[in-house]
Order: C-alpha cells, then sequence, then structure tokens
C-alpha cells in the first residue's frame, strides 16, 4: 500500500527508551540556554529569537518522548495565547518613547545600580521577551497542530 | 567565487520550478521552498561578496572593522528566511488537509472550487 | 497629535488589536468587541491623518529615531492618507458585518485576530517608505489573508488555499528578487533614496531588471492579465467578510505599489514597461469582463469584475498625464468602497433567496425593494452610470485617453463598460426581476444591512458632489509626479536634519 492511497495509516512507531531517558535533562539544560541566549542578546550574539527557537527545541524533545499533551501541559498556557501576549509585550515596548514624542521603538534605558556593577535595564528587554513568547508560542502552535493529526 | 553562485542561484531556479511544475501538491509546495532558498541566497549576495570579517562592533570601539562584511543583507535574509519558514510551514498544513478533506494530492484532480460543468476554466 | 503618533497609530491600534484578540483566544464577544472598537479607533485616526495630508504636507516619522536613509520610514502623502482612510472605513463596515456573517467555527479558527492582522498588513503598506519594509507588510497581509480563506476548512476552501497560496509565494519571491536586485543596483532600500541613485543612471541594467521583477510580482498581486488565475480561483470560496475586505484592499494594495513605485522610483514615462502596461491593463480590462460573462454565481461574476477594474486603475497610471493619474486615484478609492459593498450585498441575496447561484433566485425585488435599491447602487456606479461614482471614475479615465489620443484603449474602455453593464443587469434580471423561485428567507440583522446601507451612501455622496475628490485626486497625482516634496521630506538635506533633531 502506497502513502497516496486512500486509507493509509503511518505505521506506529515505538519512542526509543534512550529518548525518554534522557529528554527530562536535555530539555532543561536546553530551557537555561535558552533564558541565557535571551539575556545576554543585546550586546552579544543572541536575542529573543534565538533564544525562543531554542526553547522550542526543549518542548519538542519533551514531545518526542512523551507525547504532545506532556509538553503542551509544561508549556502552561495555550500556544497561542503566549504569542499574543509577546506581541502586546513588543508593541509595549514601543509605546514609552511615543509617549515622549520621539518615535516608535526609539529605546530607552535606565542604569540600576546594583551590588555587583551597574545593571543596564532597557525597554529592548521587554521587546525581546515579547518577541520569545511570540516564537516559543507560534513555532510549538505550528507544531502540536501537526502532532495533533 | 561570483560565477560559482550564479550557477548555483541558476541551478536552484531550475530545480525549484521543475518541482513546482508537478501536479503532486507536497512536491510543488517543496519547488516553491527551494526557489526560495534561491531568492534568499540572491538577497545575501546582493550587499556584495568577498570580506568574511563579522560586523560587530568591539567593545571600546566607536563603529565596526572598516572590512567588515555588510550586515544589512544578513538581517534581510535572515527576515526572508523567518517569514519564509512561516509560509512553508502553513503551505505544509494546508497541503495536510486538503490531502486528508480531498482524499488525493494530485492538483489536476482539484476541482472542487472551480467546478468543471460550471464553465470554469 | 504628533507626526510619529500619527504615522504609527494606523498600523498600531489594528496589530494590538490582533495580539489582544490573540492573547483572548476562545474569548469570542471579547474578541468581536475588541475589534469593532479597534476598527472605529482606526477610522477616526485615518480620518485625522487624512486632515494633516490634505493640504499637501508630507509627513515622516523614522522608527527607532535612526538617521535619515537608514531608517525604516513611514510616509504619508494625499495618495497614502486617502488609502489609509479608505482602508478604515472599510474595515469599520465589514468589522460590523461580521459580528452577523461569521460562523462559530472561523471566530474559533482565529477570524478576529486574522481580520485586524490583515488591517495592519495592509495600512503598513499604504505607509511604508521603504522597499523591503513593503514587503514585511505584503507578507503580514498575505499571511492573514491564508489564515481567512481557509477558515471553514470546508473542501473548496482547501482546495482554493492551495491555488491562492502557491501563486501568491511565487509573486513574493519575484518581489524579493527584484528588491535583492535593487539593492545590488542601489545600496539602498529607502524609496526616496533608490529613487535619486536608480535615476541618476549609473546603476546599468541591474537596476532595469529590479524594476521589471517588481513590476511583475506587483502585476500578479493587482491580479492583471495573464497573472491573475488564482484569484477566480479563491475569492468566492471564502465567508462574504472575508471575501468583502479581500475584493476592497488586497488587489489594491498591488495597485498601490504599482502606482508608488512607478511614479516615484522608476518614473514609467518613456521607459519600455509603460507601452507593456499600456497593453496589459487593456488586456487585464477585457479578459477580466468576458470571464465575468460565462459565470452563473453572483461572488464569481464579481471576482472577475474586479480583474477588469484593476485594468482602468492600471490604464490610468500607464497613461502617465497628471490627469490620467488622477483618474486611477479616484478609481481605486470608488472601487474600494463600491466591490467590497457588492459583495456584501450579495452576501444578503444569498441569505434572502437561498443561493450565491443567480439562476437559482428570484423575485429579490419584489421580497426586498430595500435589498434592490442598495444593489443598485454599487452595480450601477459600478457600471459608470451618472450620477454615482462609477461614472465620474470611468469619465475621467476616458476623458484622459482621449486627451492622449489613445483611441483603442479608450474605446476598450468604454466597450468594457457596458459589458460590466450587461454582468450586472445579468444579476438583477435573474435575482431581482423574475418571478420568485421559492425562496428560504432567513433573517438579515441590522449588522448587515447597516454598513451596506453606509457603503452605498458613501458612493453616493461622492457621485453627487466629486468635485471635492476630483480636486483631492488631482493633487495627489501633482504630487505623485512630481514627487520632490516626498523625497525631499525623506531625505532632508544635512542641515537640515541636524536642525530636525535639535527641535
Amino acid at each position: 500500500m502506497r502513502e497516496t492511497d486512500p486509507g493509509y495509516v503511518p505505521p506506529k512507531v515505538m519512542p526509543s527508551p534512550i529518548l525518554s531517558a534522557s529528554a527530562g535533562l536535555l530539555a532543561s539544560v536546553m530551557m537555561v540556554i535558552a533564558i541565557v541566549i535571551l539575556l545576554r542578546g543585546h550586546n552579544a550574539p543572541g536575542g529573543g529569537f534565538i533564544g525562543g527557537l531554542v526553547a522550542c527545541g526543549a518542548y519538542v524533545v519533551i514531545a518526542f518522548a512523551f507525547g504532545a499533551k506532556r509538553s503542551l501541559k509544561l508549556l502552561g498556557i495555550h500556544p497561542v495565547t503566549m504569542a499574543g501576549v509577546g506581541l502586546v509585550l513588543a508593541v509595549l515596548s514601543g509605546l514609552p518613547s511615543l509617549g515622549l514624542g520621539i518615535p516608535f521603538l526609539t529605546h530607552l534605558w535606565s542604569d540600576v545600580p546594583t551590588e555587583l556593577g551597574v545593571l543596564k535595564l532597557g525597554t529592548t528587554y521587554l521587546f525581546d521577551i515579547g518577541v520569545f513568547l511570540v516564537v516559543v508560542g507560534s513555532f510549538t502552535a505550528f507544531f502540536f497542530m501537526f502532532e495533533e493529526n | 567565487m561570483e560565477l560559482v553562485l550564479a550557477l548555483g542561484f541558476g541551478a536552484l531556479v531550475a530545480a525549484g520550478t521543475y518541482m513546482t511544475l508537478a501536479r503532486h501538491t507536497l512536491r510543488m509546495v517543496l519547488g516553491l521552498s527551494v526557489i526560495a532558498i534561491a531568492v534568499n541566497m540572491l538577497l545575501f549576495v546582493a550587499g556584495g561578496i568577498g570580506t568574511t570579517t563579522p560586523a560587530l562592533i568591539a567593545s571600546g570601539a566607536d563603529v565596526a572593522a572598516p572590512d567588515s562584511a555588510n550586515p544589512l543583507p544578513q538581517a534581510l535574509v535572515l527576515t526572508a528566511i523567518v517569514i519564509g519558514f512561516a509560509l512553508l510551514a502553513f503551505a505544509l498544513v494546508l497541503a495536510y488537509r486538503a490531502h486528508l478533506a480531498l482524499r488525493t494530492v494530485d492538483t489536476d484532480a482539484m476541482r472542487e472550487a472551480e467546478p468543471v460543468e460550471e464553465g470554469g476554466r | 497629535m504628533n507626526v510619529d503618533l500619527l504615522l504609527t497609530l494606523p498600523v498600531l491600534i489594528p496589530l494590538t488589536a490582533s495580539a489582544l484578540c490573540v492573547a483572548a483566544w476562545g474569548a469570542m464577544r471579547l474578541q468581536v468587541a475588541i475589534t469593532v472598537i479597534s476598527s472605529a479607533a482606526l477610522l477616526v485616526v485615518s480620518l485625522i491623518l487624512l486632515m494633516a495630508v490634505a493640504h499637501g504636507a508630507v509627513l515622516v516619522t523614522r522608527f527607532g529615531d535612526w538617521a535619515a536613509p537608514f531608517a525604516i520610514a513611514f510616509a504619508a502623502d494625499r495618495l497614502a492618507g486617502a488609502m489609509v482612510a479608505v482602508t478604515g472605513v472599510l474595515g469599520l463596515a465589514v468589522a460590523i458585518y461580521a459580528m452577523a456573517d461569521v460562523r462559530r467555527i472561523a471566530a474559533i479558527s482565529g477570524f478576529y485576530p486574522l481580520y485586524n492582522g490583515l488591517l495592519s498588513g495592509v495600512t503598513g503598506a499604504f505607509l511604508t517608505a521603504d522597499l523591503f519594509n513593503l514587503y514585511v507588510w505584503f507578507e503580514v497581509m498575505l499571511i492573514a489573508s491564508f489564515g481567512l480563506l481557509v477558515l471553514n476548512k470546508t473542501r473548496d476552501q482547501l482546495d482554493a488555499g492551495m491555488k491562492y497560496l502557491a501563486l501568491n509565494i511565487l509573486g513574493t519571491l519575484l518581489f524579493l528578487a527584484g528588491i535583492a536586485l535593487a539593492y545590488n543596483a542601489a545600496g539602498t532600500l529607502n524609496l526616496a533614496d533608490l529613487a535619486v541613485t536608480l535615476q541618476s543612471g549609473e546603476q546599468g541594467a541591474v537596476g532595469d531588471i529590479a524594476a521589471w521583477l517588481l513590476l511583475l510580482a506587483f502585476l500578479m498581486k493587482a491580479g492583471a492579465f495573464p497573472l491573475f488565475a488564482w484569484l477566480p480561483a479563491s475569492y468566492h470560496t471564502g465567508s462574504i467578510a472575508v471575501t468583502a475586505i479581500f475584493a476592497g484592499l488586497l488587489t489594491k494594495v498591488g495597485v498601490y505599489a504599482i502606482i508608488r513605485i512607478y511614479t516615484l522610483v522608476v518614473p514609467l514615462e518613456g521607459t519600455l514597461l509603460q507601452p507593456i502596461l499600456l497593453v496589459v491593463a487593456g488586456l487585464t480590462m477585457v479578459t477580466g469582463v468576458f470571464g465575468a460573462a460565462v459565470q452563473w454565481d453572483v461572488r464569481r461574476i464579481l471576482s472577475f469584475h474586479i480583474i477588469s477594474q484593476i485594468g482602468y486603475m492600471l490604464l490610468g497610471l500607464a497613461l502617465y498625464t497628471p490627469y490620467a493619474i488622477a483618474a486611477a486615484v479616484f478609481y481605486v478609492v470608488h472601487h474600494i468602497i463600491v466591490k467590497a459593498n457588492l459583495f456584501l450585498v450579495a452576501g444578503v441575496m444569498a441569505r434572502e433567496g437561498g443561493s450565491y447561484d443567480v439562476r437559482e433566485n428570484g423575485g429579490l425585488a419584489l421580497m426586498t425593494p430595500f435589498l434592490a435599491v442598495l444593489f443598485l447602487v454599487p452595480a450601477l456606479s459600478l457600471g459608470g452610470i451618472p450620477p454615482l461614482s462609477g461614472f465620474w471614475a470611468k469619465l475621467m479615465i476616458i476623458d484622459a485617453g482621449l486627451e492622449v489620443e489613445a483611441w483603442i484603449l479608450t474605446g476598450v474602455a468604454l466597450a468594457v463598460g457596458l459589458l460590466t453593464l450587461f454582468s450586472m443587469g445579468k444579476i438583477w434580471a435573474y435575482a431581482f426581476w423574475r418571478a420568485p423561485a421559492g425562496a428560504v428567507r432567513r433573517t438579515v440583522g441590522w449588522q448587515r444591512m447597516v454598513p451596506i446601507a453606509g457603503l452605498a451612501a458613501v458612493t453616493v455622496a461622492i457621485g453627487l458632489n466629486a468635485e471635492p475628490l476630483v480636486a483631492f485626486s488631482l493633487a495627489a497625482a501633482e504630487q505623485l509626479i512630481e514627487p520632490t516634496d516626498y523625497i525631499a521630506a525623506l531625505l532632508p538635506p544635512e542641515g537640515a536634519a541636524v536642525a530636525e533633531a535639535d527641535q
């Protein structure tokens, strides 16, 4: 029977025991790396987009090893809602500058003194976190759309 | 190098076009993505080739090194890749759904929206 | 209102609304409320923007406060202002219509986020002054439109979606290749900077090929001959609210891009592209109207008429006199209102009469005289009957054609106008005028009738008092043919930029 024939059912594949044993560790390491990439992103290679992709990898590993339901549960909220929240955050990050009468998306910075040195906090972080959420939300949404079928 | 890139672009577009002309929907979608790869390459090459120094500003300096690569095509091609990826993902989901609903992957047999007897093309 | 805010809001309002609708996934009433409120806000902002540009000012904002040619800029002249304003009008009208029209399955699959996303893509495309940014807005629009087209996931929608998707991705790739070559030739993507660099005449063949590829891509998006196959294959399968907003706005964004690029960046006059565009315009008019003649589904008849009407707009641009371009601008504005309205009427016709096929319909004139009047207004306007808006639009195009002695094309335009009237007559004679054919009447709420009546009122108002819009179109055309203000606003001379930064 060919895959184009009507009524073709793809064969079931057993998840590999090696994968399910290592998935938890792998996913948590990927998640930590994703957050590090997100936070270092403004001045060094990285950022919300790439961090988001790595985080997606974590959810996909869980989904391969234990099924999409488990992965969705880990995500906490519906992936589409997550993307929406991210988009709202990204838009919000551009608004303070408009309020000050300078063009949209002009990012503002403030230096917060801490014990370890000066922490530079800017609206770009909000933007990057927004992008991170959009990427995680939309990519996992696409992935689960395939998995559900 | 330019000749190699030009030939590669031509080969990719030719292969993509050939695949796009197929009647199998999946082949058609893959053909489009091959053309997309070729166009992304064109976009990347459009900014000029030669230097491989990354366009990063060293700490302490105000501008990037004078011989560094043009960062704009890199940004453009990254955007184009992301958009192309979204389109491809959507196209694959759609092709799959169409296969499930219409029970065919043959584009010639897809006459649901334009039935033959109604004077469709 | 400050300029940065005024130029950003037309995109920001629908974009935020889209994000909020996504965040409110599953809460349908909330999504409806967000959409209607944001569309109303978009209309208000777009009218303020129109007022700000009506006297000839070119407004510019540069995102992230970057310096002049490097920043992604939004700019609004008269044409962009008018297009955004019409988008605002249509956005609100269709949002209200959608309250009754969008079925639950479509709403759950994300109609409202996609609808708002589509509007933000359209306004972004109208306002941007950067070629690559134009591509990004085209993609926002395209992805939203893919989603909208297959919302109900019926068999015909999935079939139509495949064709729409494949051909539009191809158009997108042509656009992207054109951008690559334009960047290679000019080293910039800012429209004003591109205009200055490409017209200095040192870019050679690469710039020409870029101009050809971009024209091909835009013609495909506009649905011009012979690249329109995706349009009649797909438009009629969407729900009526979706089809109306597509018919009103999507192809017109392609037309807008052609008008913008081929007046500002590569002025059409005297190039090899002008005679080609003239021929394409003529063939688009003819093939569209003949395609409509053999159809019986109201939506398919109207879809083919979109194509033939695109021909008129292209003809106005291709003639390339100030008067002809003014005619094209007038035509675009008139057409967006009228064509979307006809689709909305078609939706009510199918509810009242039970079918989209005019042969299975009948007696609507007796059953709903009010609807009959509301059909006649946009239908006769499309056919070019005075004193409706379409009459002035066609008169201007034909007048402009006679002015430059383009006899054949003017004759074609006249003949196509008559055939359009014949098509509208066919719908009228079958669906409205015959004896009733066992109709299944279903309720038609105010949500459907108010937008139709409102858009019809706009058509009549333009028709009875055409003078202001004609004067506006002429002024807009002047700005397009002599884009010195537009270029100066986008590329301030060194001293001016510093002064601006000091303010």
